[in-house]
């Protein structure tokens, strides 16, 4: 599925310290529009903390990483228009619990992408339609389940229209049987030609729509290839020990 | 295997009164005797007071002087002014009431007669036909606040913002000696109407303030925090009655000679500044109990530092803490009774002026007994009002 596009993220020698404590130690990657990236890893090898330096939530101290055409520096002024063509969504949803499911998907679509509220409820409605839960657009978050939360938090991400969709272990603080649901929203995503980084352990997932694969471990990528290299022949030993405790059972 | 359907009820339910005795009050004969003689207590203080309340006490000190608890030597003449402003205030309680407060009817019920009710005091012919009037004019609020749309609910929220300026325009007046509202000098309020004032101001105005001490505190930027840490902790290391001291006695020693500023705008200063050194300790708790994650979802949307603070955190930071903040506001209530000391007739000022006519030596216990019962009913009215709230927002729920 790899295609020749344009290179939308461009990330060099990345490194981030917390105090002495090294998390990234020189990342490497380009992504492609429209390509599906799938990062993976032991807990502590850097990955959540990587996805979260394309966005800036976390800064780096060495390297580079360009994404859509603009540097993130230090003294970034337009960090808001990096953000707004950025979605992410959480492992804990961080939905807010204050406002209903309509509000948390208009909020930002009015107050930065200046929309009116008529506008931005229209484009939050097909939202809502798009990942399945029309019906509960007036409910307020601690009013639905932990999959449901999910999904408004997809598509509150997507009412931003962003290019990159940014995904932090999407499924891990779900229950199993609401599982399914948000990687189906995730795999029809992936199928309309959005660019994604997503940190999972459904390999699953990885194996049905992503076209490159990268393993963390220990702040560094050890391996990564598409999904078919990854799986059935993966060269370093770290990869294959990995593998084989996620895919016992 | 067969069971019965009939379904007992629990154990509690089928205790009746003599059973429920015999299990709390007479349980073993420590608690027999216990029982006894707590009751004998509460009967010998009921008693007590039963007799001071009805045969003892001259409350004719109260009787004669409400006009001074109520308004202190404001004019007789201009009195009229303050319950325009009072029914203004209570046409804005019977709107919200009707808009927001559907469901509460005890509340309604309650702050609506409350006027009403106080017309069983010994009052005059003239407050009576206004506090019925206050009651009527706020039943009309209600009335259309429930029937009206949306709509009105933004202009019921203007009408608050609002209130306050017209309230102390209508008090102190805005035309010469001769014109439809003469000026009331600051001098001339007392009694309940300062103290009230003193409190509103200090209420409404120390909350943005302390808002954004707090904010200031968490800044990134270590002017602003050193200033607000430095205010802070400075505030919240001096007693108020110091603060009011400073205000009235020291601060014209600094001033220009003919420079003078008004005596009950530095006591509505002095409790504001010192108001929003506590709220902002306050707010900062709350500001402290949100996730992090809050902050980094609005920021991934694309919210900047300014959006984040309105729309996802201080909404979420002031609804945990209003069971403190409604403490903070009983506070400066109560509190605004030290300008007594520094010489302003507010409600405490004001007893200590009666209780220094000849006629009325003596009384301190009818006076004070008074203006406590006061006191009480405006906090208690406060606070219950903010359960009310908690209970429509949900607080403690998610």
């Amino acid at each position: 599925m790899t295609q020749e596009g344009e290179i939308i993220i461009s990330v060099q020698d990345v490194h981030k310290w917390y105090g002495d404590y090294h998390a990234l130690k020189g990342i490497d990657m380009e992504v492609k529009k429209g390509e599906v990236i799938v990062i993976f890893g032991p807990s502590g090898s850097g990955k959540s903390t990587f996805i979260r330096t394309i966005n800036r939530l976390e800064d780096h101290q060495r390297g580079q990483i360009t994404v859509h055409g603009t540097e993130l520096t230090h003294d970034i002024r337009n960090i808001e228009a990096i953000r707004m063509d950025t979605g992410m969504v959480f492992q804990q949803f961080n939905l807010f619990p204050h406002l209903t499911v309509m509000q948390n998907i208009i909020l930002s679509p009015i107050q930065v992408r200046k929309l009116t509220k008529a506008k931005a409820e229209e484009i939050a409605m097909q939202l809502l339609e798009r990942v399945g839960i029309p019906e509960q657009a007036h409910k307020f978050p601690g009013q639905l389940s932990g999959g449901q939360q999910q999904r408004v938090a997809i598509a509150r991400a997507l009412a931003m229209q962003p290019k990159i969709m940014l995904f932090d272990e999407p499924t891990s603080a779900l229950d199993p049987e609401m599982i399914k649901e948000v990687l189906d929203v995730m795999v029809e995503l992936a199928k309309s030609g959005m660019t994604m980084l997503v940190v999972t352990h459904e390999m699953g997932f990885a194996r049905a729509v992503a076209d490159r694969m990268f393993f963390f471990d220990e702040g560094q990528i050890v391996e990564s290839g598409t999904p078919e290299e990854i799986f059935k022949s993966p060269k370093e030993e770290r990869t294959k020990l990995f593998l084989s405790q996620i895919l016992s059972h | 295997m067969t069971q019965s359907n009939t379904i007992l009820p629990p154990l509690t339910e089928r205790s009746g009164v003599i059973r429920w005795l015999r299990k709390n009050l007479f349980g073993s004969w420590l608690d027999a005797i216990l029982t006894i003689v707590g009751a004998f207590i509460i009967y010998w203080i009921v008693k007590e007071l039963w007799t001071w309340v009805f045969t003892v006490a001259e409350w004719q000190v109260v009787a004669t002087n409400l006009r001074l608890f109520m308004v202190g030597q404001y004019p007789l003449e201009q009195v009229w002014r303050l319950w325009i402003a009072l029914a203004f205030i209570m046409f804005l309680t019977g709107n919200s009431l009707g808009i927001w407060a559907r469901k509460s009817y005890f509340a309604t019920i309650l702050l609506l007669a409350f006027p009403v009710l106080l017309t069983l005091f010994p009052f005059g012919d003239e407050p009576r036909k206004w506090l019925i009037i206050l009651t009527i004019v706020g039943v009309i609020g209600w009335g259309i606040g429930r029937t009206a749309s949306e709509k009105l609910s933004r202009i019921v929220i203007i009408g608050w913002i609002i209130s306050l300026p017209i309230f102390i325009l209508l008090t102190r007046g805005f035309s010469p000696e001769d014109g439809i509202m003469p000026i009331v000098g600051t001098n001339l309020w007392g009694g309940l109407l300062l103290t009230f004032l003193l409190t509103v101001v200090g209420i409404i105005f120390s909350f943005p303030l302390g808002v954004l001490l707090a904010l200031g505190r968490r800044s990134e930027l270590p002017v602003i925090r050193l200033a607000s840490v430095l205010y802070i902790e400075l505030v919240r290391g001096v007693p108020l009655i110091t603060v009011f001291f400073m205000a009235q006695l020291m601060l014209p020693l600094f001033l220009p000679p003919n420079i003078t500023i008004d005596r009950v705008l530095r006591a509505m200063v002095a409790v504001t500044l010192f108001s929003a050194a506590y709220l902002a300790e306050n707010v900062r708790g709350g500001l402290q109990a949100i996730p992090k994650g809050q902050f980094e979802a609005a920021h991934a949307l694309g919210l900047n530092g300014l959006q984040t603070m309105y729309f996802i955190i201080l909404p979420q930071a002031l609804r945990l803490i209003i069971p403190i903040l409604v403490g903070q506001f009983i506070a400066v209530f109560k509190d605004t009774a030290l300008v007594a000391i520094v010489g302003l007739f507010d409600l405490v000022g004001i007893a200590k002026t009666v209780l220094a006519q000849p006629d009325f030596l003596g009384l301190q216990r009818e006076v004070y007994v008074f203006i406590s019962l006061i006191y009480w009913v405006l906090s208690y009215g406060m606070s219950y009002l903010s359960q009310q709230l908690e209970v429509k927002l949900g607080v403690g729920k998610r």
